[in-house]
Order: structure tokens, then sequence, then C-alpha cells
């Protein structure tokens, strides 16, 4: 039985009290999806905070109709933190290779150097932060500016989350301490989700560029 | 992932050996795929009861927790009763507190009792033991996520103790009144309002997490999606659910905290208050009614939908007989929950929507009338020349069926937008609601909590207190909720403080001095079964293995009640469907999940 093939129509229309069914079905290891369990743990993550910036951005569009909307000119600052955080998620996508090669002397290094841009990326948001709030531009000054700040810092505190899996992984392999299966799910896990995070952000950049 | 693939030509192998036959010697067991999970273990009294990361703990834990934030939950609905039954006599709810009482109920019964026990505590604790796994998928998370549930309560219960009280805006937290001077707790209330609702929803997803992969991926061998018990099926569709559908009330909790807190303006219209305008406007308060909602909606099949599945069981368990059209009651759960993404709005048919907007609400919601008919017509027909044992379960899985018909068809009422413009915001709405998803939701707590409580406890709860509980609370529901109905015909609007001498109150103030003392009596009633429980849990009959007959693996543990590890040495096998019972041809009257075909070699095909 290919079961990992089932579509769920006919996963649901089963009937399980058949005994040419139950055949089938006693031979059943118990998985309905051929992934790991983290591996579905993170897209289940990416599901939820899916629907999360996607409420935004309809709360967004929403609100921007309205006439007292102005929009914020982005400083040239967070064009260099896109480009970084795009280079992060490359410089990823290469250490994923690596650990999948067995190499995890040069995936130290390539994880290393996710590590240094994800930090100077965050860092790069709050001097944009600061460089708001020296103009004068609060978050209640216009509704253009408290989405910049929540879309700033709700995408912050997801790239967060991500750099503590980052540094258990990390960790992990600098203590020499790891299962060879194990830190390659997590390195590849760590890298699908660094994607994740440049495509919410550019959609989120696109957003506040476009209007 | 390759050591999956190589595992998975194994598999293949040993099902084309197996097929062809008829009645194949299916004592061969599947290759075991991968290597069991590693258990914590817990060492010390801490690491076993307090920081558990067993999911039966962190069930009772999640259970214990929601029933006593319930408990002040009643008590509320009492102080508001007294004022509205008598409010001459009981004059101690002031208009303000009335408000905060409405609001507390409302939010405490609905998120942190119903949705904390269906999901938190059966689910923690029937899943891993129904599937036929050691434990949930990531035992650490599932703890965290319980803990998360604690604080989220303390912050919800401490906003009862800052200056201003807690909120008062009522349980949708509508802005902008709910953040503006005037409604009580607009200041500190609200914010440690929105601040707990935001930890539950991190906190669910944590566990919700559990609850789905634990169900597509560590089930037992033998376990396909179809073999698995109802109650599993609707408490892992509501998790699905509850995942998508939380979000929504995160966003909104997160941009009205900032209004309240930074003074943006996502929500707040342009505002004149003593002749100047407030410094916020331009926002949008539908824009909150929708995401509410979004979440709102949902969130009634998040509490049915666990509930469906548990009465399913136990009606199919102590009616001795399979459950008619179990694909049928599988799609109609799926259905329900598809549908329920669909239908917000038809909270909102007085908001001020475009009529065609209601239209199409009104639509949807009425399809959903279908799947949810099949559903009882299913339970009825289940019914039909079972050979049904009056137990306690029993009584209340038939007093849910008979109030969730009640409550669906006044539903049907309010799913019309022409019916449900009169009828809206009048205590009409009151009753539907607290039928269709307070009562009944209730009725399959009860029920499941009097099934399932030897399993937990290994003893009985007392049946005569059980057999009281049953009766009071049953015919006492319908004597709060069916005068409701009518006053709500009469106009009588809800969240109304006191009616003082209106016109419309002639017949109703007899009426409401009625549902008070209903609702008083009905009230104590449950504390005479917190009772029940706290004493029969060392005091109770002992129970054998397997009281009911049931044949789910939670039921089939080598330690009774189930101990850590939930099944021994080795994992069960499954080799067929949880509703065989009085199977024909076989000399046994049920057959439990785990029991291979050799064993029973007599026994036929049920036709279903």
């Amino acid at each position: 039985m290919s079961k990992r093939e089932l579509n769920i129509f006919k996963l649901l229309s089963q009937k399980p009290w058949e005994s040419s069914q139950a055949t089938i079905d006693n031979a059943h290891d118990g998985k309905t999806l051929g992934l790991s369990k983290a591996n579905l743990g993170v897209r289940t993550i990416m599901v939820v905070s899916t629907v999360i910036f996607s409420l935004f951005v309809v709360s967004y569009s929403d609100r921007m109709l309205v006439h007292d909307w102005k929009s914020l000119s982005e400083p040239w600052l967070l064009l260099i933190n896109t480009v970084i955080l795009i280079f992060t998620s490359l410089v990823f996508h290469k250490t994923k290779i690596l650990s999948d090669q067995n190499k995890f002397e040069k995936a130290k290094n390539g994880l290393l150097l996710v590590g240094f841009l994800t930090f100077a990326f965050i860092t790069g948001q709050l001097l944009v932060w600061q460089h708001y709030v020296n103009l004068g531009q609060y978050a209640s000054t216009n509704p253009a500016n408290a989405f910049f700040y929540l879309f700033t810092a709700l995408h912050g505190l997801h790239v967060l989350g991500g750099l503590f899996f980052w540094g258990r992984a990390t960790t992990k392999l600098f203590q020499n301490n790891y299962s060879v299966t194990k830190i390659k799910q997590a390195i590849r896990l760590c890298s699908v989700y660094w994607h994740f995070m440049i495509i919410v952000w550019i959609v989120l950049f696109g957003l506040m560029i476009a209007t | 992932m390759s050591e999956e693939y190589t595992n998975n030509k194994i598999e293949t192998k040993a099902v084309d050996s197996s097929s062809g036959s008829y009645a194949p010697p299916i004592e061969k067991v599947p290759a075991k795929e991968a290597p069991e999970q590693e258990l914590y273990h817990a060492k010390s009294f801490w690491t076993k009861w307090v920081f558990s990361q067993d999911a039966k703990v962190i069930g009772v834990q999640y259970g214990l927790t929601a029933t006593a934030i319930g408990l002040i939950g009643l008590v509320l609905s009492w102080g508001m009763r007294l004022q509205l039954g008598f409010p001459e006599t009981f004059s101690f709810l002031g208009p303000a507190t009335y408000y905060q009482s409405v609001t507390m109920h409302g939010m405490i019964m609905v998120i942190y009792l119903l949705t904390a026990l269906f999901l938190g505590g059966f689910g923690n604790y029937l899943i891993p033991l129904m599937v036929g796994a050691r434990d949930m998928v990531f035992p650490y998370v599932n703890m965290v996520s319980y803990w998360m549930f604690l604080v989220a309560v303390l912050v919800f219960i401490s906003s009862f103790f800052v200056p201003g009280g807690p909120t008062g805006a009522g349980w949708t937290l509508y802005p902008p009144q709910a953040i503006l001077p005037g409604t009580p707790g607009s200041e500190y209330g609200i914010v440690l309002m929105l601040i707990s609702l935001s930890l539950f929803v991190i906190g669910f997803t944590m566990g919700g997490l559990n609850y789905v992969i634990t169900v597509l991926q560590a089930r037992t061998r033998g376990m396909t999606l179809m073999r698995m018990p109802l109650t599993v099926w609707g408490i892992f569709t509501a998790t699905v659910l509850a995942l998508l559908a939380f979000p929504a009330l995160l966003v909104a909790c997160i941009m009205m905290t900032l209004d309240s807190l930074l003074g943006t303006s996502f929500f707040m219209p342009d505002i004149f208050t003593m002749g100047e305008k407030l410094k916020t406007g331009g926002g949008s308060p539908i824009l909150f009614q929708h995401l509410f909602w979004f979440f709102g909606h949902p969130e009634v099949y998040i509490v049915a939908l666990p509930a469906f599945g548990i009465v399913s069981d136990l009606i199919s368990v102590h009616a001795r007989k399979n459950i008619f059209g179990c694909r049928m009651m599988v799609w109609a759960i799926v259905i329900i929950g598809a549908l329920s993404f669909v239908v917000w709005a038809h909270h909102m048919y007085v908001s001020g929507m475009n009529p065609y907007f209601g239209f199409f609400f009104a639509t949807t919601t009425l399809i959903i009338a279908v799947p949810t008919a099949i559903k009882v017509y299913n339970w009825v027909l289940t019914l039909w020349r079972g050979n049904i044992h009056l137990t306690i379960p029993m009584l209340f899985a038939l007093g849910f069926i008979v109030t969730f018909v009640n409550g669906g068809i006044t539903g049907l009422f309010l799913g019309n937008v022409i019916i449900d413009i009169p009828l809206s915001d009048t205590y009409f709405v009151v009753a539907h609601f607290h039928m269709v998803m307070g009562i009944a939701p209730l009725m399959v707590v009860f029920g499941a909590i009097y099934h399932w409580y030897p399993l937990i406890t290994g003893r009985h709860l007392n049946q005569t207190l059980g057999k009281i509980h049953f009766w009071v609370t049953f015919v006492g529901a319908y004597a709060i909720y069916f005068p409701m109905h009518y006053l709500g015909f009469i106009g009588v609007p809800r969240r109304y403080f006191e009616m003082y001498d209106s016109p419309y109150m002639t017949s109703g103030v007899g009426l409401n001095q009625f549902i008070t003392v209903a609702a008083l009596i009905v009230g104590f009633t449950q504390i005479l079964f917190l009772y029940n429980i706290f004493t029969s849990w060392y005091k109770g009959e002992k129970s054998e293995r397997n009281p009911w007959k049931a044949n789910s693996l939670e039921w089939h543990t080598p330690d009774y009640p189930p101990t850590h590890g939930n099944f021994g040495k080795e994992l069960p096998v499954v080799y067929r469907w949880p509703y065989d019972f009085s199977v024909p041809g076989s000399d046994k009257e049920y057959i439990p999940q785990n029991v291979p075909p050799s064993q029973v070699p007599t026994a036929k095909v049920e036709i279903t």
C-alpha cells in the first residue's frame, strides 16, 4: 500500500470495517505522512505564522484606505537590512548543502556566519526604529507608522525564535554532542525557516514600499 | 529521510504477501518503522506531578485548572442572576460590576473552561492513549503549553485586583468602547485581558502542535486514520480549526493592546468627547469585529467538534452498537470544520454590513445545518434497536442530543438575517447560545467525566450523586433557558443591568425570578458534582478493568489505570475499528481494537 500517496478524499472514503480494507490497514505503520515530527512541527508553525501575517496584511490593506493614512518614507538602511537577510538565507542554504554532504567543519563556519548576519539584521532593524524615533515618527503618529513598528517587531520576534533553535543546533555541533541524522535535520529545518522569514519580510516590506 | 523510504519498501512487501487471500494470517505484525520514542522518565515528585511531561498528568492539570476558573465563572453568573431576578432585594452588584461579571463569565466559560477542558484536558489525556502512543510527540512543549495556560489564567484573575477592576466590555471586547473611559476596566482590566488571551493563544499553539502531529504521525501500527475513535477525530479537527482561528484573536488582541497602550488607532474611529476630538481616529471597529468573529465562529466548533466526537463514542459504547454511518460522522466533522471558516459574519448582521454580504453568510450558515443534522440522525439511528444501558454517561449523552437539537433549531432562526434582526441582542440569543454551546457541550463534558473517571482514578464516581447531578442539571437547564426564549420574543434586551418598569417586562418579572431560582439550584448541583469527584478519588467504589466493556485502546493498557509510557513494553497492534460491538457470528459481545482476527475466527463483517 502506498499510503503516502493517498489523497484526503481516498483516505476519508476507506471502509475500516470491510475485511479487504482490514488486510491493508493491518499493515499500516501508523504514520500519515512521510515526514519526521520535527519537520511537520516546523511546517505547522509556518502555517500558523502565515495565517497571522496574512491577517495583518488584510488589516493593513483595510486601514490604508482611510484618509488619514500617511506613508512612511523608508530609509536606505531598511534596504541594506533586506539585502543582509537575503544574504543570510543564501549562506544558510549553502550551509545546509555542506551539512548534507557531512562536511560539518565547514558547516560550523556557515552557521556562525548565519548567526552573525542575523544579529546584524536585528541590530539594523533596531537602528531603523531609532532613526524613526529621532524623526519624531512614533507608533501613534500615523497608522502607517503603527503598522511599520508592528510588522518589524513581529518579524523580528519570529527571527529571534528561529535564532533560539539555531543556537541549539550550533551549540550541539560545536560541543560535538550530536547524532548525524538529527543535526542534519536541525540544520535543514532551520534553513527552511530562514527562507520562510525572508519571504515574509519581502512580502511585508514590499507592501510597505508599494503603498 | 532516506531511512523512512527504505522502511517503506519493507512495509510494501509485507502487504503484498498478505493481500489476495480473503482471511489472511494477519498475525504477521508489520515491521516497526521508527524507533520508539525516547520518553522523559521523571525522577522526583516535582517532575512527576508538577512539571510533568506526561500527557496524562498534563491533561488532569488542564482539567483541574479549567474547573477552578470555571467555578469563578459559575459564581459570577449567580451574581448576575440575582441582580436580574431580584434587583431590589440583592443590590450588591452595581451596573459596572454587572458588566464586569458578564464579560468575565463569558470569557471564562468559552475560552478558559470549555476550550481548555476539551482540547487541553481530554485531548491530552485521550489522544496518546486512544491512538496507541506512549506520549505526545513533543512532551516538553506540551508541558510548557500547560504552564502558559496557567500563566494566562493567573493574568486573567489578576485583572480582578487592579484599579478599575476587570474589563466590562462584554466577552466580544468590541472597540472603541472597550478602551474608552466609561467602560469599566478600560485602563488596566482590558490590557490584562488582552495579554491573557495572547498568552492563551501562544500556549494553545504549543499544545495544538502536539495534538495534530501526534494524531498524524505517532499512531500505533494498524491504526489508520479511519480506525481512530471519533473522539480523536473530533479533537483533531477542532485543533486544526484552533490553529487556524486563534491567530485572528491574537492579531486582534495585539492591535487593540497597542491602541490601548500606545495610542495607535487601528480600531479607533474619529470620536468626539466633551466637544473635543480624540487624538486617535480613522480606525475601523468593524475590522475588529471581522477579526474577532473570524476567530469566534470557529471557536464555537472548537468546542462543539470534540463534544460531537466524544458523544459518538459514549453512545456507541453504552448502546452496545457500532456507530451508525461512521464514515459519514467523520465527513460531517471535517465538513463542519471547513464550513466554520466561511460563516463568521452571521454574528455581525446588525453591524451595518452590505445586505448582500448578509445573504451570503446566511446561506453558508444554513448549509452547516446539513452535516450537523446528519450527525444528529446518526446518533439517533445508533440508538435505534441498540442495547441501551441507561448509565450516567448515556443519560448525559441523551441529554446532549436533545439539548443540541434544541439549540441548533434556534440557530436556524438566528442564521436568517431577517429573523435575526428583531431577535438580535435579546434574550433569545442568550438562550440560543447557552443551549447550543453551553449546556450541550457541558453535558458531554459531564458524560465524558463519568465515563473516563474510572480510567483516570481506578474508581467509579458515586452513582446516586451522579443521577441527582444529571436530572437536576438536565431539567434545570431547560427551566433556565426555555423561559429565556420567551423573554427574547417579548423583546427583553440582553446586557441590561436592570429593566426597571419597562412595559414589556410585566410578564417577564416572574419569569426572571423563576430563572434565577433555577440557576441557583443547578449551580449548587455542580458543586455536588465536584464534591463527588474529589471524594470518589479515594473513597469511590473500585472499578474493575474496562468497566464499560469498550473497545478503544485506552481501556486495554497493561496497567489499569494506565501508567507512565501508557502501554508497558510493547505498543499494541490494532486490527479493527473501535466499534465492534455485538458482531454477528462472534461469541464475544465486544471485540477490542487490539484483538487479532485469529482470536475471533467466527466474527462476520458488520454491514454498515
